[in-house]
């Protein structure tokens, strides 16, 4: 059985043009790590969120989640407990809005083993200390007396992890969790999840914008586009031959860092902007912005996700698009004049 | 101090400290570099390099402590007294700053915006304002509609040409791009990349890129200069500083860029080496 | 999210309608409007001249003649209160109109200014805040003599720290908003930027305090002819009526003190509840 189960997960909120999730189905088994990669609107972080029974509100749910075999659509509140303190936590992108600013460091950590778990101060102590050498901080005795604000962004999104890990989850889901830092920073930070997450043989899940991001640290990796899952293949497959137009978009997207000497190949950007929740569209969401849209074809009902190869892919063109790889990669469009952001 | 006709932008020794008690930070340590016609040079650093105090400089928000900012052979004045002044000055140099969500005047649409820096800019023709609001945003890729309406109902990508046409409205010798990209969606921003480097094939603006990504510094520019804690480590072509990093420092933050194969665990090795935490945990300020 | 939900609804009705909040807001907000409107037409609504006083009709109950009843002196309550209300929209208004012109001026001065004006500024304000408005009014009233003028004046002087501290704040942080330094860097002057592009986006803020302080203005005036210091018999007054009616209290006929007391609470507290929900609009709105 699946760690983390995402059954048919829609959410819609009242007022908006399209539901916010549209039946996503997504999953993470003990000691995978997997990416769930979208733009801004594309829902990743409702989905996350999802997995903690945190619902926007006034939501209307349909479909599952499941932690651990804990359905958390509907759950009662000692359901949700057990899987917030005991089999689940979350890493968010910003440490400091996670983290009360009066308190001490040590206070941070010890509250939920001293509240819900009932632990001793010198014990739950010692078990924060434990937890920050995990961390890799460097003098974690004395980080438990000091504030959040004595320490660097970097510092303190170690702190966030330790405290996700108080109550030995087993599944951490990590929102944007480097987005806020510097990007040696962002390496470390990496680097102290995937030997954390080796270590305690965690599910993952990585929720970022970054594909790049994605590739280096994931072993499969989830593409969203306004609600809905569009691709889903483990990682070197969709690197070496992206399917969706989205995902294919996204990789030309990012500048190449190592190209022959001259200058650059011009980039292909999508057209277009991010689908907001009060558009909506009848057919593939991404029809607007795409160059292989379809009239009559990609504009009539949303392409379910079907099996191509390793992947799942959820566009009625996927077939031949895959027959000719060549269109899709970055470099065939000539330059054009400036995209217009309007579609 | 030599400067041909050529080049637009000279900045030789700059420094800044700020002072916090007894304690004094130097932000900006003996930064010199310059920028020619058509040029774009890339300032490369992470948080607290210094990177944006160096531009709160070049656009006269902060004054140097040292040093000397040339434009086109002029001197940048310490203090601007005086409407001619002013005016001569923003000629100088323009920005487009990171957030695209509060760079704009939320109660003035794009057009009237660009509208009053074309006034300001002596443009007295209403017809004439008119017709080079419109010639200014086509340019950025926006049309009528955006023109019209109010920040708020445009996404971030249309806010940050939006930002661009109204910094160019005042046709500037040097654009500053302090972070321009970054808050902006992967697929939005490569939009932009290939609108400025379609403006600095037209325009023969210069350009000076504050980025701390490098692989977006390799698209626009020609040049990059890395700067750490205020300091600089390395300033070449950007195609040779990018396949032969000399500096260390440099060399790990190339390897910082996630990609296939990466390897988290010996950058974050390296990056112990480079640079031990500091002892007091100082959470320095925003690069 | 927010941002897209305000979108849905366009035009200026729906910017009305965004103003408007529950039944009690929407009620205080009838009521107000009520109030203005009787204060303006007063002269033509109340039944009788209040300043007349029947001698022979003194303290008589609720009757169609009298609908609440005449005070000791026979003066009918109901033409007072209509008529007092001119005296309690117009004091208050002067207060808040001053308070807030000068507050403005020197809040957005000192902000704008910073650095040692700003501080001595600021301790000069600290100490006038020391004194309640009360207080420097009766003082005023000690050495002016009795009457509005000189109560107004000293209670605006009272009110304007209130004013100026706000909008320093929100001038302060309006001020880091790179769409400021924007317009400085377009070459706009440091008066034109302050007072025609960051007072507008922090006036509707300022607006909602003002509001706030009205009521307490309202307050502070009737407390004053309460103490026979404000407006002076038989000049109607809901401040002064309260004081006539004290011996009415004693006689066991409260009607006439009463009746200007629940005025008084209700438009405070109507002012109270529309100035507050307008100010958690605005904060609203800006996250």
């Amino acid at each position: 059985m699946a760690l983390l189960e995402y059954e048919a997960l829609s959410i819609a909120l009242p007022g908006m043009a399209r539901p916010v999730l549209d039946g996503i189905d997504l999953t993470v088994s003990a000691g995978e790590v997997v990416a769930l990669v979208g733009e801004s609107g594309s829902g990743k972080s409702v989905t996350a969120r999802a997995a903690l029974g945190l619902f926007p509100a006034g939501a209307r749910l349909e479909g599952q989640v499941r932690v651990d075999g804990t359905d958390l659509v509907g759950a009662e509140a000692t359901g949700l407990r057990t899987v917030r303190t005991a089999k689940a936590s979350m890493i968010f992108q910003d440490p400091r809005a996670g983290i009360n600013p009066v308190r001490r460091i040590g206070d941070f950590l010890t509250e939920s083993l001293r509240v819900s778990h009932g632990w001793a101060k010198d014990r739950a102590n010692a078990r924060a200390v434990e937890l920050l050498t995990a961390v890799g901080l460097p003098d974690p005795a004395r980080h438990l007396n000091q504030y959040p604000h004595e320490l660097s962004g970097g510092m303190l999104q170690r702190v966030m992890i330790a405290g996700a890990l108080t109550a030995e989850p087993r599944l951490l889901l990590c929102d944007e969790p480097t987005t806020a830092l510097d990007v040696s920073t962002q390496a470390e930070i990496m680097a102290i999840l995937g030997r954390l997450q080796r270590e305690r043989d965690l599910g993952l899940l990585l929720i970022t914008h970054d594909i790049e991001l994605a590739a280096a640290a994931c072993d499969r990796i989830y593409v969203m586009y306004a609600g809905r899952i569009v691709e889903t293949a483990p990682t070197a497959e969709l690197f070496a031959a992206p399917r969706h137009p989205y995902t294919a978009g996204l990789l030309g997207s990012s500048p190449p860092l190592s190209a022959p000497d001259g200058p650059p190949a011009r980039l292909t950007p999508i057209p277009g902007a991010p689908m907001g929740l009060l558009d909506s569209a009848s057919g593939c969401s991404f029809t607007a912005r795409c160059r292989f849209a379809r009239p009559g074809v990609c504009d009539q009902s949303p392409p379910p996700l079907e099996q191509h190869g390793t992947a799942l892919v959820a566009c009625y063109r996927a077939d031949d698009l895959t027959d000719a790889p060549a269109t899709l990669a970055p470099t065939a469009t000539v330059p054009n004049s400036t995209n217009r952001e309007d579609s | 101090m030599t400067s041909d006709a050529r080049t637009l932008l000279q900045v030789s020794g700059l420094r800044k400290t700020y002072r916090t008690g007894k304690a004094e930070f130097v932000a900006v340590d003996d930064l010199s570099f310059s920028v020619r016609a058509g040029g774009a040079l890339g300032i490369v650093g992470e948080s607290g390099s210094g990177k944006t105090t160096t531009a709160r400089m070049l656009i006269g928000l902060e004054r140097p402590d040292a040093g000397r900012i040339l434009v086109q052979g002029e001197p940048l004045a310490a203090t601007v007294r005086g409407k001619a002044a002013r005016l001569a000055r923003a000629k100088a140099v323009q920005i487009v700053f990171q957030d695209p969500y509060l760079s704009l005047d939320a109660r003035i649409s794009i057009g009237a915006t660009i509208d009053g820096v074309l006034r300001l800019h002596g443009l007295t023709d209403r017809a004439d304002r008119a017709a080079r609001t419109k010639e200014l945003l086509a340019q950025v890729g926006l049309g009528e509609r955006e023109a019209t309406a109010l920040p708020r109902k445009l996404s971030g990508g249309q806010r940050q040409r939006a930002a661009i046409a109204r910094a160019l409205a005042v046709e500037p010798a040097v654009l500053v791009l302090d972070e321009a990209v970054s808050a902006l969606d992967v697929s939005v921003q490569a939009q932009v990349l290939n609108l400025l480097s379609d403006i600095r094939r037209d325009t023969g603006i210069g350009l000076v890129f504050v980025s701390h990504d490098l692989a977006v510094v390799r698209y626009v520019c020609d040049e990059a200069l890395v700067l750490y804690r205020g300091r600089t480590m390395e300033h070449r072509p950007v195609a040779d500083l990018l396949t032969h990093p000399g500096h260390p420092y440099t060399q790990l933050l190339l390897a910082s860029v996630p990609r296939p194969g990466w390897d988290p665990d010996s950058i974050s090795r390296r990056r112990r080496e480079l640079d031990p935490l500091p002892a007091a945990g100082a959470p320095g300020g925003r690069g | 999210m927010s941002a897209q939900i305000a979108g849905v609804m366009r035009g200026p009705l729906a910017r009305l309608r965004a103003l408007s909040g529950g039944w009690l807001q929407n009620l205080c907000l009838l009521f107000l409007v009520l109030f203005v409107l009787v204060s303006v037409f007063a002269p033509w609504l109340a039944p009788q001249d209040p300043t007349y006083g029947e001698l022979g009709a003194g303290l008589v109950g609720p009757s169609p003649e009298h609908w609440l009843g005449t005070d000791q002196g026979g003066h009918d309550t109901f033409s007072a209160l209509i008529e007092g209300s001119r005296t309690s929209l117009v004091g208050p208004l002067a207060v808040v109109l001053f308070s807030t012109a000068t507050g403005i001026a020197v809040g957005l001065f000192t902000a704008w200014r910073g650095g040692w004006v700003d501080t001595v500024i600021g301790r000069l304000l600290d100490v006038v805040f020391a004194f309640p408005a009360l207080l420097v009014a009766i003082l005023a009233v000690a050495v002016f003599g009795k009457g509005m003028t000189a109560p107004v004046i000293a209670m605006s002087l009272a009110y304007m720290p209130y004013t100026a501290r706000l909008v320093r704040g929100l001038a302060l942080q309006e001020q880091a908003r790179p769409y400021i330094a924007a317009y400085r860097v377009q070459g706009h002057s440091g008066m034109f930027v302050a007072v025609r592009r960051l007072l507008p986006n922090i006036g509707p803020t300022v607006l909602a305090q003002s509001t706030v302080n009205f009521g307490y203005a309202l307050l502070d005036l009737a407390a004053l002819s309460f103490l026979g210091l404000g407006v002076q018999p038989p000049a109607p007054d809901w401040g002064a009526m309260i004081n006539q009616s004290q011996a009415a209290v004693l006689q066991g006929r409260p009607l006439s003190a009463i009746v200007p007391a629940v005025a008084v609470t209700l438009v405070v507290v109507a002012f109270n509840v529309v100035g507050e929900n307008f100010g958690d609009r605005l904060a609203g709105r800006d996250s």
